[in-house]
């Protein structure tokens, strides 16, 4: 018998690995799901010899683990049967609507010989109107299919899906029966739902949670959402799962301390004068001095990507500055600040880009009515707008990364890609906020921006990832 | 909410007045019988007693599909209540998950007392006090006391 691989019958060929960074996935549709879940139900019907419908109850009821279920169904038969429903007597005695004497339904207290009522082979009987209630809870409210228990006081027994028929309507039926599918996906470690809303679409994947300290499993699925396999969460590369879980929560438990200025505009350092900010780019002019400075450090713009200057890095003070408790924890908070400035800034940054190209991708319709530009011919902006995106977000999760690395030999390259990538990004960035009638001439240079951004991002990443794999990254906590 | 919810509800209270547990008085409005207020004094032979606690019982619309949310209005530090401005008490048959509709209030009633008596440090809801029960019983029985003599009096 093969291990437990959630399609091990298909073919299909898996994309070959191009970069460190990248993982081996395969996207399955909805019905492709369903395909393999009645596979597997078949060869498995074979085995036990029982037909199809009874083989589904077993295998959802064994979590979808094949091996587990047909050795336990080949050394006890009568339980394994017996406590997914599906025993003799309960086939003999099929579950039915019953009125007993002196019954009182202990959930409603309602009383009377007249009263339909339901139990299973555990005999806590109620009501058939709480019973129905209480599927309809389970089922339509809290999304539960395959274990739903009695609603008997500390009863462990399923809910078979025969005993389910007779009691609830079809609207109920149907959610049951998608859930069902859904649990196929669920109790698969090597398959995952897309997470982004109203997708159908699962991923499998063979990267394990033991694995995960070692690799950012990130995927694409077929409706464009890029997400952890891993943790489900958006793409978080180059940090691992265990340093976003833990950021996060950093982020939430000091969101007061951190007060992040979301405001967009600041003074000029030079000449005091009031700045907006309306694109995502850090590289600031100031209208009426001309002084170029960056939004993030407020630092002097002609000194950034140079080998001396670091906006990325933060300077730790010297061991005789910071000797005392107080000015550890301050230096602690300004180590935080630091990273989650810049975390948050090219978050912010991102909405800002997307927002300018939304613009300026509405005023290139516009033009191309009046001039004699086509479509293809404006599509260079929606790959420049993507590539922006894509690179803030790994930019986002670098200071993440860097806020739980500890130093080491590696760190200074580490935070030259990183700087690298920023510069690129800055660069490409900035052109969004040329005025329109000059971006078609500018297509060729932001073209070349735009590859020149890919380029900088498979670089850190690769770099992260093959270190990452081989163990070679200090961090500060434990992953 | 059902006529048959209410009714259930109605019939609880009916049961709880009859068999209230030692230390406990129920506010019952009838023109809001989904909001129970709770007064409740700190167990003799818990940490919290001389205390004097106020809770609120509330019974969402699904009730009893649903279980009653609990929740402290006066201040206790214990690992199993939020230290929030909710102060909520979210664990065993008060979950979704493991409430079964049969469970009656009087059970919930018991057990919260017998979580004052004896709190359960694996399944708290503040891992820090949850900790310092565990690890450090006279500084957490300290604070516990310090906060009954500054909240619950
Ligand atoms: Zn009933
Ligand atoms: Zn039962
Ligand atoms: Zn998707
Ligand atoms: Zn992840």
């Amino acid at each position: 018998m093969e291990d437990d691989v959630g399609f091990e019958s298909q073919d299909k060929d898996i994309k070959p690995t191009k970069h460190a960074y990248e993982t081996d996935f395969i996207v399955y549709g909805p019905q492709e799901i369903e395909q393999h879940q009645n596979e597997q139900i078949k060869e498995v019907s074979n085995i036990l010899g029982q037909p199809p419908e009874s083989t589904a109850i077993l295998l959802r009821h064994a979590r979808w683990n094949k091996e587990r279920l047909i050795d336990q169904y080949m050394e006890k038969t009568e339980e394994v049967l017996e406590s997914a429903g599906l025993d003799e007597s309960a086939i003999s005695h099929p579950p039915r609507l019953e009125r007993v004497k002196r019954f009182m339904c202990d959930i409603c207290c309602e009383d009377g010989p007249k009263l339909d009522t339901f139990a299973m082979k555990c005999g806590h009987r109620f009501c058939v109107d709480c019973y129905r209630q209480y599927l309809s809870t389970k089922i339509k409210g809290e999304g539960e299919a395959a274990r739903i228990k009695c609603p008997g006081d500390g009863c462990n027994r399923i809910v078979d899906s025969k005993s389910l028929d007779i009691l609830v309507k079809d609207d109920i039926r149907e959610r049951y029966k998608d859930l069902l599918t859904r649990t196929y996906v669920e109790d698969k470690e090597n398959l995952r739902w897309c997470p982004a809303p109203d997708c159908g679409y699962a991923v499998q994947c063979a990267v394990k949670d033991k694995d995960l300290p070692r690799i950012v499993p990130t995927v694409h699925c077929t409706c464009g959402h890029f997400f952890c396999f891993g943790c489900s969460l958006n793409d978080h590369q180059p940090a691992p799962c265990s340093l976003v879980k833990k950021w996060l929560k950093k982020c939430e438990d000091d969101s007061e301390t951190a007060n992040w200025i979301s405001a967009n505009t600041k003074e000029c350092p030079k000449c005091n004068s009031t700045i907006e900010k309306n694109g995502g780019c850090n590289h600031m002019t100031c209208r009426k001095c001309r002084h170029e400075f960056c939004w993030m450090c407020m630092g002097v713009w002609s000194e950034h990507g140079t080998s001396w200057y670091n906006c990325n890095r933060f300077e730790e003070r010297s061991g005789s500055e910071a000797r005392d408790a107080q000015a550890k924890s301050r230096q602690s908070l300004e180590r935080y600040l630091h990273y989650y400035n810049r975390y948050a800034n090219h978050e912010q940054s991102a909405k800002l880009d997307k927002d300018i190209y939304l613009k300026t991708e509405k005023k290139m319709v516009q033009l191309q009515t009046t001039s004699k530009m086509s479509w293809i011919e404006v599509q260079f902006l929606a790959a420049a707008s993507q590539a922006l995106q894509q690179c803030r977000q790994t930019l986002k999760w670098t200071y993440a990364f860097a806020y739980y690395l500890a130093r080491n030999n590696l760190t200074e390259i580490f935070e030259d890609n990183q700087k690298d990538l920023e510069m690129a990004v800055e660069n490409l960035s900035e052109m969004f906020e040329k005025p329109i009638d000059q971006l078609q001439s500018l297509r060729g240079d932001m073209m070349d921006k735009t590859a020149y951004c890919t380029k900088r991002r498979i670089i850190l990443l690769n770099d992260t990832a093959e270190n990452l794999k081989s163990g070679n990254w200090e961090f500060n906590v434990s992953l | 909410m059902s006529t048959g919810a209410k009714k259930r509800i109605m019939r609880e209270y009916n049961e709880c007045t009859a068999d209230t547990p030692a230390g406990m008085k129920i506010n019952f409005d009838e023109q809001n019988m989904t909001e129970w207020e709770i007064l409740l004094d700190g167990p003799d032979q818990s940490i919290y007693a001389g205390g004097h606690f106020k809770l609120k019982m509330t019974f969402p619309t699904e009730y009893p599909f649903k279980p009653p949310v609990v929740s402290f209005k006066t201040k206790i530090y214990h690992p199993n209540v939020s230290n929030d401005d909710k102060g909520s008490m979210c664990l065993g048959m008060l979950r979704a998950d493991e409430w079964k509709p049969p469970n009656k209030v009087v059970a919930v009633l018991r057990l919260i007392q017998a979580l004052l008596i004896e709190p359960n440090a694996d399944d708290a809801i503040e891992p820090s006090i949850a900790n310092e029960y565990k690890e450090n019983r006279k500084e957490f029985e300290k604070n516990a006391k310090d906060w009954v003599k500054r909240y619950a009096k």
